[in-house]
């Protein structure tokens, strides 16, 4: 069968989520083969080998971490050299969407970005979108060179699959572009123990309804009795209410959890563009004409305040 | 010393409108308002506060490619306080893939002159966000893309770009291609004064062979990729929904608990 190439996103070994996701798509069109850079490269070989990754092509450079995206291009690019695959997938983040594309451009093939499924076609893989917040399902392929799609989080169930994962280093010299953008200084988000947003199988989000970064305390414990992530409107973000990683929206984070509860949300289409994909999506809102209703399963017309926490007082006492 | 500044910007559908798609499986332009990719008004804002703030010459050129409406969003940049502007117009350019334009940007930057190229975080039509990347790969310069923080300075631009698991602080010599996002800062309202003023300023009309691109390199023919359907989405099925007199919280228990969440 063709090679896959898929690129590996993990912290210091720890392979996220968004991957095993992509290892399970790349098994519809191929064997995967995995490429896993920078600090602990090596270490992530088991969880991908128990994903159906055949060969784990490594390499490990202060480069990945000194500068930006370029030196991971070329890496991609020496993999994409050594295996001459069917196809390139990488995980739609910020980052792995600018690396595909410069890939891309310098194999001379097309680029489809945020594909939600991905699917074997006659004439290679075929990528389905969701476009315009949502509201447009799209089906594209690639014309030219070897198709580089990038994949959504959430957008597959993980399937292990044993395979042999045989781990092999990888080749790679920089280009002169390499070291063009170098990071000076990183300063680690500080981890709050929930779950990561955009990996969660339940978000709990909150926006200017909420009405004040102490009122997030509510958001917080029903997301805690439900083990969810905490996501936000852009105007609770812009209030200073909570992070922006936590932002919910077109230029937030997208999100597709089985489960969204938006509270004092009025569901903007901006906000829409990040959670409409949602499987199952119930707001609370005290305004009965607001947009997010159009959206829900299930919609509470109220004051957030009385339902948020009689939901969580119920939520842990049917947990016990 | 001068300090020329390329902006580029996106003309979009009103993504308040509806949004769809022609017979051509392109962008559907005639059933729906066009205007300026509100995250382009953040690049404008920051090349302005880099003007602002430099003690150089500074110029800022605003560039678009797209049909003859996105004068539109020329003349708003313009407004904003850009000096001048260039329009790539081609009727070739229908259908052009993210690939092809960042061809058509870099040849089109390169024709203008540059020393610094801003562009928005993504446009808000086909918000891919790797237009900025693509153009610095074929300049062959720096990215210095999603930064929510930005500054020039001594020929070298940095800034912040708040990303997944960390925030990092960027460097790199100009020239270079920079991307901001809508945390970094809010853009100006044109004023009355700039509304006037833009009607003066010059806006220069290119198209493909005053850039040495065929045809072929472009357009719906040229992409890279093709878009085989566009499905309007199903509307969801109307859900339940009560109102709280409080028992809203424990009906949707209820709900959740039916759903097999808790
Ligand atoms: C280019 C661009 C990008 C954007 N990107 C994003 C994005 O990524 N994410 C995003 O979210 N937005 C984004 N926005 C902003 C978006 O347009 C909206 O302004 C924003 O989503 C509104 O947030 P909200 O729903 O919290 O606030 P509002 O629209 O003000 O709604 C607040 C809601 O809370 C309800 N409420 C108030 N008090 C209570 C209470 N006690 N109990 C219950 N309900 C209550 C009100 O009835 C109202 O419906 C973007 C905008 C632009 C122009
Ligand atoms: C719903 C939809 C989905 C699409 N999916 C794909 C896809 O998967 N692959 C693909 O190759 N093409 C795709 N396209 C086509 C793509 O939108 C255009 O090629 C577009 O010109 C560049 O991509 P973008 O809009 O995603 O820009 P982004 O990469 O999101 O734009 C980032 C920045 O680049 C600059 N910029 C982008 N376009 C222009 C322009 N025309 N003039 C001036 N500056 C500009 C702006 O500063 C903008 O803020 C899609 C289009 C639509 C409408």
């Amino acid at each position: 069968m063709a090679e896959v190439l898929v690129f590996v996103d993990h912290v210091d070994g720890a392979v996220r989520k968004p991957t095993l996701e992509l290892l399970t798509l790349a098994r519809r069109i191929g064997d995967p083969v995995a490429v896993a850079l920078g600090n602990g490269a090596a270490d992530t070989a088991a969880a991908l080998a128990e994903h159906g990754a055949v060969k784990v092509l490594t390499h490990e450079a202060a480069e990945y971490a000194d500068y930006l995206v370029v030196p991971k291009v070329d890496a991609l690019q020496a993999a994409y050299d050594a295996v001459s695959p069917a196809a390139v997938l990488v995980p739609s983040s910020a980052e792995g969407k600018e690396i595909a594309a410069r890939l891309a451009l310098r194999i001379g093939s097309g680029i489809i970005t945020d594909a939600v499924d991905l699917e074997a076609g006659d004439g290679g893989p075929v990528a389905t979108q969701s476009v315009f917040a949502a509201s447009y399902t799209t089906k594209s392929t690639i014309s030219k060179g070897t198709p580089v799609i990038t994949v959504k989080p959430n957008s597959a169930a993980v399937e292990p699959a044993a395979a042999a994962g045989a781990v092999e280093a990888l080749n790679v010299s920089f280009s002169e572009q390499a070291t063009g953008t170098k990071v000076t200084s990183r300063t680690a988000r500080e981890s709050t123990g929930r779950p990561d947003l955009t990996e969660a199988a339940i978000v709990v989000s909150g926006g200017r309804g909420v009405n004040g970064a102490e009122n997030f305390s509510v958001i917080e414990a029903l997301a805690d009795s439900l083990g969810a992530a905490v996501g936000a409107s852009r105007a609770a973000v812009d209030a200073g209410w909570y992070p922006h990683s936590n932002q919910v929206g077109q230029t937030g984070k997208s999100v597709s959890p089985q489960l969204y509860i938006a509270s004092g949300i009025s569901g903007a289409i901006q906000h829409r563009a990040g959670m409409q994909t949602s499987k199952t999506i119930v707001a609370i809102n005290k305004d009965a004409e607001a947009p997010i209703f159009d959206l829900v399963d299930y919609g509470v017309v109220g004051d957030l305040f009385d339902v948020v926490p009689a939901l969580t007082e119920e939520v842990k006492t049917r947990k016990g | 010393m001068s300090l020329r500044i390329v902006v580029t910007v996106k003309y979009v559908p009103d993504a308040t409108g509806d949004r769809g798609f022609a017979d051509d499986l392109t962008l559907d332009r005639d059933d729906v308002d066009g205007l300026l990719s509100e995250l382009d008004e953040y690049a404008v804002e920051q090349a302005l506060q880099i003007s602002e703030n430099s003690d150089d010459d500074v110029e800022i050129t605003v560039l678009t490619v797209g049909p003859e409406d996105a004068k539109d969003a020329l003349r708003k940049a313009l407004s904003m306080g850009a000096d001048k502007a260039i329009h790539v117009e081609d009727d070739d350019l229908h259908g052009t893939d993210a690939i092809g334009t960042s061809l058509v940007l870099a040849k089109a930057i390169e024709k203008a002159g540059y020393d610094l190229v801003v562009s928005g975080m993504a446009s808000t039509d086909g918000t891919a966000g790797i237009v900025p990347a693509l153009v610095a790969e074929r300049l062959g310069v720096p990215q210095v893309t999603l930064l929510s923080e930005v500054a020039v300075a001594d020929g070298k631009v940095t800034g912040r770009r708040d990303g997944d698991t960390a925030s990092e602080q960027l460097e790199a010599s100009l020239p270079a291609v920079v991307s901001v996002t809508d945390q970094s800062g809010e853009a100006r309202y044109p004023s009355f004064k700039g509304i006037m003023a833009a009607k003066k300023k010059p806006v220069e009309a290119w198209d493909l062979s005053d850039l040495d691109i065929e045809a072929e390199e472009v357009g719906l023919e040229g992409a890279w990729t093709k878009v085989a359907s566009a499905d309007e989405r199903p509307a969801r099925t109307a859900g339940t929904i009560v109102k709280d007199e409080g028992e809203g919280g424990k009906q949707l228990a209820e709900f959740l608990a039916g759903q097999k969440f808790i």
